[in-house]
Order: structure tokens, then C-alpha cells, then sequence
């Protein structure tokens, strides 16, 4: 299954990881640099999955994914957070704000690869 | 050029720039903390690139990089949250720990050895400063994914394949010693608005053994009754696997508070919570999974494709979350007004280009100069009128030729930001290297300034601020003797003016000790003991090759380097270096350079048969000479009389072995040739052509290696001409001529 | 490559320097070009002719008669210039007249007699004869040098 991606992070590194995981895979992975550029791509798109970093600059993992829930068409996208952090608290903020899954930086390509593909049901 | 082929070299590489990008942010976002600005967005940006530098490096193993980044992101983090204040000392730290981070990303970049007690002692020091970092910060996994857990490597292309079993709940778990799990999973309505799927959660479920699922529709409304947003459905599950009760709650953590739960263990009723519904086991939408294989499928498509089967059948209804009703959510918090706001100081957008690239159209941009020099050159031959159109068209076409080509150098131009930041890394260590309180103020850091120019700036820059700090200014004690605050402050600064950019390196020290320089000149034979000397030639024997006023070498900038050779450094550059000094204020050294390697504007003069290009800068005063002005010093050396002042005379065509030395120089043509230091010589040449910017070429080192030659040109007619380095060709000629002149 | 169905290894570029006739590796020859009037580096080794304009770029040219210690002959516009690539670097051959584009085999070539009196022989990397005549196969790594210095 071929799946629309939309990754969020601010580093450059990263995006270049998630092309890399994603792309020879058949995904299409589409790149924001932050939470409000995010948001920008997401107009129009319809993303199978969502994955977004946490600390960004001008808006924030927790504010995107807040503001993507707030979108009717992308209420029920499943984000995955893509972060180093993984402790407790961060995980039940970004629950809150209505993300899916967590997945803790670095990544296995392989492990991304199969992660976004059960999200995505 | 094997990497450009590889993906993750090629990333690697872009990270490595990224990182440079990233400490630029943190030095600016460090030094304007360290001003006392306290906007919570200036630390979370040095927060970001400490942040970002470790989750690249984690990608790529640097594990040292890792390590440090994570304690010092972990020192921000107790910044950001207040829950520490930085004062001056701790500030310090934070600044010793960015350079050792830019350290520690330059070594894994090289691939070099890991100073590794430099990072044990920055982390003891940041442990003493936030009181320990005792609480072991969780380890970054590689694998660490959730709620998914060990999960995830379930084989689902296998699951359309095989045919539903039953199996006997009771039996399975006494038959072998695996132990079975009952549990009972309700979804509570909000797990569907987080996007969270009980499908997923139960697939998850499924792959850690064998799993019997069962979705309960006991609660599902007549389809009258239904509200979609209201979740129904709760599913049974048993599941036979060698696992134990934390590794299935693993897979609802992520969930949890969010639904239902309970698991209990067959045959313990420990931990079965009274809320659990006795599980009914059913032949119904029961599925078997199989222990998933670790492989990952080769095909992407097939995998959830290819997984109708009786999970996804059973799990159909959790619809609801798919058919949201718009007006429930409009209570949340909108973002957008705060997003628009942000939106239109966002970052400008950039292209990153391959240098070589660029280098190429500069190359193009050149042909095109010379070719336009050529063409122009024929039309002038063919005598056509001035007015003629096409000697207007051939204007319009200079104009073009030159704003394209000042486009192009504008893409090699880069502020002089990053060189600064790299000084100010130079101030804080030589500071503390000589107990010293320095500042560093930087002016003009948006100054852009060729890349070319920028790389060959750093090490004659390094040189002259370790040399203000370190010579330039007084010692604290000094210093309140002298009334003057205790801490120095060394000023760095850039501009462009006319044509040219200035950079100044400046300390508010005590001036230059005129009679102590004299002193030691005089002792190293530099200058005859009687010379009388002005105080700006006195202020240029700092200049002259093994001169250093440290009367005991310095650990800093007595490293056998003088600014003998940052002046020949910024020579090569075509720049000009100037000091002055006033006692007690200080001391200012400035240096001017052209605006990019690639032009530079020339005197084009004969000699012998050959066209050569002096560079302009140098060039004072053009002379025709008279019987009386020409001396000779002995046979072969000759001086000359300018104004008053005796000359080095060099005759260019015997210098560079064109033509023999001629029996008078009455009447010879002659250049004057002055440098900042105030030493001067006198060029002979044949004739002078004209003056004009010429195309640089450079010349591979490898095979030409001719003193005096600087690099070539192609001029209009085609042939290549020589650009001279009239400073080699006079040391060539003689070393001690110039010390002559000045003691004259 | 000229006839599949011959035996041929390598294809040389033969030209003359004083009358003798020499040749390089085609392989190695990135293009002929007519005399021009070089611009003479100072402190150069003298069989360094100095440097022309390639196109924008700034060309080597060396005397290969000089180089290889040959009588000299004047100049003259018949004279070419074989633009010749070593790893990357390219150098301009002075030379008489280029003469014939010839595929021989490694078999066909023998290596120069061991004791040389002669200087040049130490840049021949082979001989071997075409039509009866005798022509040498020059090693150009030998013939150009690698640095300034060795130059000198």
C-alpha cells in the first residue's frame, strides 16, 4: 500500500531521514519545516498519516497537532509523533493534543516504514 | 564523487551543514541571552539546535555527540522551564559547552578521534552547576516505538492466507506452558478523536502470539438510536503468547485513560479488575495469527492491502470515527490567528546550490567578461562610429556583462556573520587563557563578503584577535589603575566602502609602546640604532617578518606567528592591512579588501614584449624618470628619489627574466609601489596600456610556481597575461631592501 | 574503435618532434589545436613554453623537442599543439606536425633497450614499428612533471 505522508520536522536532517525511509518505499512524503508550514501543506492534502516533530520554532508539535485535529477533514488522520524525547508527561501532552502514536528519534526505516502502515490501517 | 551516489552520505553531509547552521542560531541565540534578554523564544532556539544536532547525530550513531548534546540540551531544557537561572559563570559554561559541541561536530565529521576528557570535564562542570545529573536520563532507543512496542514487525501480508482457526480457549493454555490473556478492550469515544484506531491497537495485539478476537456488539443501538460519534463496540480478546501482562498493557499505553481495559492472566484471578465482563469465546470472526516474522515485506503495497481478513471485518463498525459531526469540535482552542501572524516573518526561503556550480557560471560570467572585451575590441578595429548602433548595442551589452557578473559574485557573497561567531569563540578562550575579561562587540555582521574571501579571513583574523586580547589589552589591574572599566572590550567590525569591505579589529587597550617596539626592532637588527623613525612607521614594524612585541612568548599568539604574516595573508587576498594606535585608547588595525577573488581592477602595462597586469591597489604614482633621480646603490641595485625618499628601484623585465638590465633608466617609465607599512618600490615597465577590471585565473600550483606571479587574465585580443604580485617580486628580489627604505 | 574483428589494444596518435616520429596513447589526447602565440612563465624550465588561453582556461604548453632534448627548429604557424589529459590535468605538446592515428596491439610493442645513452628514451614507454618505421610511445606521466619542482 502505497501511503500519503505528511512529516513535519525542523531539521533539515530529519526531513532528508524520513524522504529516505519513506520515498524507495512507494510513499509519498510530502515536508514541512514546522508547525505552521505544516499546516500550509496540509491544506489540500490528504495525508494517510501525519508525522510531526515536537520542539519546532513558530508553532510547536503539540500546537500542530491540536490545530490538525481542529481541521474536520484530518479530525481522524493519525499522527505519529517522531521525537528524541519519550518521557511521560510529553507523551500525555501530545495525547492530549490528539496525536496517535509515538515514535522515539532515532528511527529505524524498516520499524517507520511498518509503524505508518498500521496507523494507517 | 562515490558519495554523491549514496543516500545517507549524502544526508550525512547535509547534516554537517546543518549543524553549522544550527550553532550559528545558538551562538546568536547565546550571546543575546547573555545580553539579559530573556524572551522564552531565545532559549528555546538554542534549545531547538541542541535538540536537532542530537536527533541527526543519533541518526548516524555519533554517539559522543549524542551524549554531550543530550546534557547540555538537558542544562537548556532546566533553563527554558526556569526551573534555573543562568549568572555570568553558568553563561560561561553554556558558551564553553557550544564551542565544545562545534568541536565534538567538526571531529565526527572528519571521522577524527574524540577528545573525550574535554566532554567529561564540560559535563562534570554542568552536573556541579544544576546539581547533578543524577536522575540517568532515559536512554534514546532505536526502536522505540508506541503504542506499537516489540509489535511491530507483524507479518501482516500473511494474514489473508491463512484460514481462521479455532481453537480452544481453555485448552491452550495448560497444553503448552505459554501463558493465555483475557482481555477486554471499550474504546472510550475520545480514543477515536485522537486518531487512534482499536484495529491498530488490536493487530498490535494479535502479533505478539495467538490471538482470538471478538468484537462485542451487545451495546450497538438499533441503527435509529445510533449516534456516530459514540463508541458501541468493546472487543474480547484471548491471547496465548509468551509475554507478560506489562508487554500487552505496553500496547495500550498509549490509550490509556482513553478506554477500557482490563487483562487477566488464565487461571489467576489476581489482577482481574471487577469491571471485566466474562469473555465469550466464539468461532465468529476469530483469527489466528501466526508468530509474525521479523522481516520487513519487500513490496510496501502488499502488506495492509493484502489484510482484508477477519480483524478488519470484525473491527468495520469502529466507523464512527471516520464520520466526525463538524459543529462538536468548534470548542477547541483555534491556532490560526497566533499562525498568521507568524507566518509573514517566517523564514526566507533559500536554495542551497552545489558550489561547483556556482563556480561554473562564475567561470561562464568570466568568458562572457573577456569575450565581451574581445568583441568590443574588433568592433573598435573595424572603426565603426561611436554612435553607430552597433557600437550603442555593444554599451548596453557592457552593462549587462557587468550587472551579471556583479549578480553572480552577489551568489558567492555571504555575510561575515559565521567569521565573527568563530571570533568570539577566539575572545572567550584567549580571555580566559590570560585571566583577562574580554567582550567582544561585533559590528556589520550582515556584511556579505565573497566565500572565498571569508575562508582565507579566518586564520589572519584568529591571529590579530588573539593578538588584541592578548598584547592590546592591559591586565584587569592595569586597567582600574588606569581608570578605565575592567573589562576590555575588543570590537570587530565590517563594512562595505566604496567597493571595497572594511574590517576592523579594534581594542580599547593602552596603545601601542612606540618606544618599546623601537627597542626591540633595534635589538633584532630590524632597524639601525639611529634611525629616526615617524610613529606610524614605528606602529608597521609590528608588521615586519620576526617582530613580536610578547617579550615572553604567550601560549596564545606566540606560536611563531606574527603579523607579518597575517599581512602577507591579507595581501594575498589583495587586501591592504593599516594600523593605528593612540596610548591609552587603543589600538585599531584595518583592513581593506576587494569584494570578491574573481575581478580585480588592474594596471595593464608592456614589458619586453609581454602584457602584464599590476594589481591597482598597490599602485601609487606612475613616473617617468630623470637623470638625477636614479642612484645606484651598488652594481645592479639601484634606488630612487621620490619626493624626497629613497626607492627601491626593480626593473620588472630583468626580475622576470624577459630582457637583460638596461645601461640607464633616464626616461624609463616606473610605477610606484606602496604597501601599508609605508615600504615602497619602484617598478620599471615599458609602457603603460590602460586600466581595467580583469578576469582572474588562476594559475594550478602544481605547475607554476613563478615568484611574482600572482595569477593570469585573458585579455581581449585572447592572449593571457600575468597578473603580477609586485610584493613577491620585490622580496624576491631582496628581502632586506624593504627595512632599507624604511631606516633610508 | 576501429575493426572489431583485429586485435587491437590500444590506438596511437603519431606525430613528429625533429624529424622523429613519436606517439601517445589516443586515450590521453583530448584535442589538437594550431599554433598560438604562448605567454612565456618567468622562472620557468626552458622547455615550458609558457601558457595560452583554452577556451577560458589557462594551458601549459610545453616545448616537447626541448623536453626531450632534440635539436630545435623554429617555429611556425605548422606547428601544433596536442592537448594532452593526465589524470585531470591538461597539458599542451608542442610538436612539428601531427602525422597518422594508428591501432597497434600491446604484442606489437617492445620495450625500449635497457641501457639508453640517450636522455629522452627514459619518457619512451615502447617502441614499435609502423610501415617499417621505427616509432616511440611516450609515457606521458614522464613527460609531464608532476611538480614545479621536479621541474626545475
Amino acid at each position: 500500500m502505497s501511503l500519503n505522508i505528511l512529516a513535519v520536522d525542523d531539521s533539515r536532517t530529519m526531513r532528508d531521514m524520513i524522504r529516505l525511509a519513506l520515498v524507495p518505499v512507494g510513499f509519498t512524503v510530502h515536508l514541512a519545516d514546522d508547525g505552521l508550514h505544516g499546516l500550509e501543506v496540509l491544506d489540500g492534502l490528504e495525508p494517510d498519516v501525519i508525522i510531526t516533530d515536537i520542539n519546532m520554532p513558530r508553532m510547536d508539535g503539540f500546537g500542530f497537532i491540536d490545530a490538525v485535529r481542529d481541521q474536520d477533514d484530518h479530525r481522524a488522520t493519525p499522527i505519529l509523533v517522531l521525537t528524541t524525547e519519550s518521557s511521560a508527561e510529553l507523551k500525555m501532552r501530545a495525547r492530549n493534543a490528539g496525536a496517535t502514536g509515538w515514535i522515539v528519534k532515532p528511527f529505524d526505516p524498516a520499524k517507520l516504514v511498518k509503524a505508518l502502515q498500521m496507523v494507517a490501517g | 564523487m562515490s558519495d554523491a551516489n549514496d543516500p545517507m552520505a549524502e544526508i550525512r553531509a547535509s547534516f554537517f551543514i546543518e549543524c553549522e547552521e544550527l550553532m550559528e542560531a545558538m551562538q546568536d541565540g547565546l550571546t543575546t541571552l547573555d545580553e539579559g534578554d530573556d524572551d522564552p523564544e531565545t532559549i528555546n532556539v538554542v534549545f531547538r539546535a541542541v535538540h536537532s544536532i542530537k536527533g541527526g547525530a543519533g541518526a548516524f550513531g555519533l554517539e559522543a555527540l549524542v551524549r554531550f548534546a543530550h546534557r547540555y540540551e538537558t542544562a537548556l531544557d532546566d533553563v527554558r522551564s526556569n526551573k534555573f537561572t543562568p549568572d555570568a559563570d553558568a553563561m560561561r559554561l553554556f558558551f564553553s559547552c557550544a564551542d565544545h559541541l562545534s568541536d565534538l561536530i567538526r571531529v565526527c565529521r572528519d571521522d577524527d578521534a574524540i577528545p573525550d576528557d574535554r566532554s567529561a570535564e564540560l559535563l562534570a562542570q554542568l552536573d556541579t552547576l544544576l546539581g547533578g545529573a543524577a536522575e540517568e536520563e532515559e536512554e534514546v532507543s532505536a526502536d522505540d516505538f508506541e503504542p506499537m512496542g516489540v509489535s511491530i514487525s507483524l507479518d501482516l501480508d500473511g494474514l489473508g492466507d491463512l484460514p481462521p482457526l479455532d481453537f480452544d480457549v481453555d485448552d491452550a493454555a495448560p497444553m503448552d506452558e505459554t501463558p493465555c490473556y483475557h482481555i477486554r478492550f471499550k474504546p472510550e469515544q475520545e480514543m477515536f478523536e485522537t486518531g487512534n484506531e482499536p484495529q491498530m491497537l488490536l493487530r498490535n495485539l494479535a502479533a505478539l502470539g495467538e490471538a482470538t478476537i471478538e468484537c462485542d456488539l451487545r451495546d450497538l443501538p438499533p441503527l435509529e438510536a445510533l449516534a456516530a460519534e459514540t463508541s458501541y463496540l468493546s472487543w474480547d480478546i484471548t491471547l496465548i503468547a509468551d509475554v507478560d501482562e506489562a508487554e500487552i498493557r505496553e500496547i495500550f499505553e498509549f490509550v490509556d485513560g482513553l478506554c477500557e481495559l482490563s487483562v487477566r492472566r488464565a487461571g489467576s484471578d489476581t489482577d482481574a479488575p471487577a469491571v471485566t465482563a466474562p469473555i465469550e469465546t466464539s468461532s465468529d470472526g476469530f483469527a489466528d495469527l501466526p508468530e509474525p516474522p521479523a522481516t520487513v515485506p519487500d513490496d510496501p503495497d502488499v502488506p495492509v492491502a493484502a489484510a482484508p481478513a477477519p480483524v478488519a471485518a470484525a473491527l468495520a463498525p469502529s466507523a464512527p470515527s471516520a464520520a466526525p459531526a463538524p459543529e462538536e469540535k468548534t470548542a477547541r482552542k483555534p491556532a490560526p490567528a497566533k499562525a498568521a501572524g507568524a507566518a509573514a516573518n517566517g523564514p526566507k526561503s533559500v536554495v542551497r546550490v552545489d558550489l561547483e556550480r556556482i563556480e561554473r557560471l562564475v567561470n561562464l560570467v568570466g568568458e562572457l567578461v573577456i569575450n565581451q572585451a574581445m568583441l568590443s575590441q574588433s568592433l573598435e578595429q573595424a572603426g565603426l562610429s561611436p554612435h553607430s548602433d552597433a557600437m550603442n548595442g555593444l554599451e548596453e551589452f557592457q552593462r549587462l556583462t557587468r550587472d551579471i557578473q556583479d549578480s553572480v559574485m552577489m551568489i558567492r557573497a555571504q555575510p561575515v556573520k559565521s567569521l565573527f561567531q568563530r571570533m568570539s569563540r577566539i575572545v572567550r578562550e584567549s580571555s580566559a587563557g590570560v585571566g583577562k575579561n574580554v567582550r567582544l562587540v561585533t559590528v556589520g555582521e550582515g556584511t556579505e563578503v565573497d566565500k572565498t574571501v571569508i575562508e582565507r579571513l579566518a586564520d589572519p583574523l584568529t591571529h590579530m584577535i588573539r593578538n588584541a586580547v592578548d598584547h592590546g589589552l592591559e591586565s584587569t589591574e592595569d586597567r582600574r589603575a588606569a581608570g578605565k572599566s575592567a573589562e576590555g572590550i575588543v570590537t570587530l567590525s565590517a563594512a562595505h566602502r566604496s567597493g571595497r569591505v572594511i574590517i576592523e579589529v579594534s581594542d580599547d587597550g593602552a596603545g601601542i609602546n612606540r618606544k618599546r617596539v623601537l627597542e626591540i626592532a633595534t635589538n633584532k637588527g630590524l632597524v639601525p640604532a639611529d634611525a629616526s623613525l615617524t610613529d606610524s612607521d614605528i606602529d608597521n614594524l609590528l608588521f615586519a617578518p620576526g617582530f613580536s612585541t610578547a617579550s615572553e612568548v604567550s601560549d596564545l599568539s606566540g606560536r611563531g606567528v606574527g603579523m607579518d604574516v597575517v599581512k602577507t595573508a591579507i595581501q594575498s587576498l589583495g587586501g591592504r592591512i593599516t594600523i593605528t594606535s593612540e596610548a591609552g585608547k587603543g589600538t585599531k588595525f584595518s583592513i581593506s579588501l576587494p569584494l570578491t577573488l574573481a575581478v580585480l581592477d588592474g594596471m595593464v602595462v608592456n614589458v619586453a614584449d609581454e602584457t602584464l597586469v599590476v594589481p591597482l591597489n598597490v599602485v601609487v604614482e606612475t613616473l617617468s624618470l630623470g637623470a638625477a633621480d636614479v642612484e645606484m646603490l651598488r652594481p645592479g641595485k639601484y634606488i630612487v628619489r621620490v619626493r624626497g625618499e629613497f626607492v627601491p628601484l626593480f626593473d620588472l623585465g630583468v626580475e622576470l627574466g624577459y630582457r637583460e638590465a638596461r645601461d640607464s633608466y633616464v626616461g624609463a617609465i616606473v610605477l610606484l609601489i606602496a604597501y601599508e607599512d609605508g615600504a615602497r618600490a619602484a617598478l620599471i615597465i615599458d609602457g603603460i596600456q590602460d586600466q581595467r577590471q580583469v578576469v582572474i585565473k588562476g594559475l594550478d600550483d602544481s605547475f607554476f610556481r613563478a615568484p611574482g606571479i600572482a595569477a593570469a587574465t585573458i585579455l581581449g585580443d585572447g592572449q593571457i597575461a600575468l597578473i603580477l604580485d609586485p610584493a613577491d617580486i620585490i622580496a624576491e628580489a631582496s628581502g632586506a631592501s624593504r627595512t632599507e627604505a624604511l631606516s633610508a | 574503435m576501429s575493426d572489431p574483428n583485429q586485435a587491437t589494444d590500444l590506438e596511437l596518435l603519431t606525430f613528429k618532434v625533429a624529424d622523429q616520429e613519436y606517439s601517445l596513447d589516443i586515450m590521453s589526447v583530448r584535442e589538437i589545436r594550431g599554433w598560438t602565440r604562448t605567454t612565456p612563465m618567468p622562472h620557468s624550465p626552458d622547455y615550458m613554453r609558457g601558457v595560452i588561453n583554452l577556451r577560458g582556461t589557462v594551458l601549459p604548453v610545453m616545448d616537447l623537442a626541448r623536453r626531450l632534448s632534440l635539436p630545435c627548429q623554429e617555429i611556425s604557424e605548422r606547428n601544433v599543439i596536442i592537448v594532452a589529459n593526465l589524470g585531470g590535468t591538461l597539458t599542451g605538446l608542442l610538436v612539428d606536425a601531427v602525422s597518422d592515428i594508428v591501432a597497434v596491439s600491446e604484442s606489437d610493442l617492445q620495450p625500449p633497450p635497457e641501457m639508453s645513452p640517450e636522455p629522452h628514451m627514459s619518457v619512451v614507454r615502447a617502441l614499435t614499428l609502423i610501415d617499417d618505421r621505427m616509432i616511440r610511445v611516450l609515457d606521458l606521466a614522464a613527460v609531464v612533471p608532476a611538480t614545479a619542482d621536479e621541474a626545475a
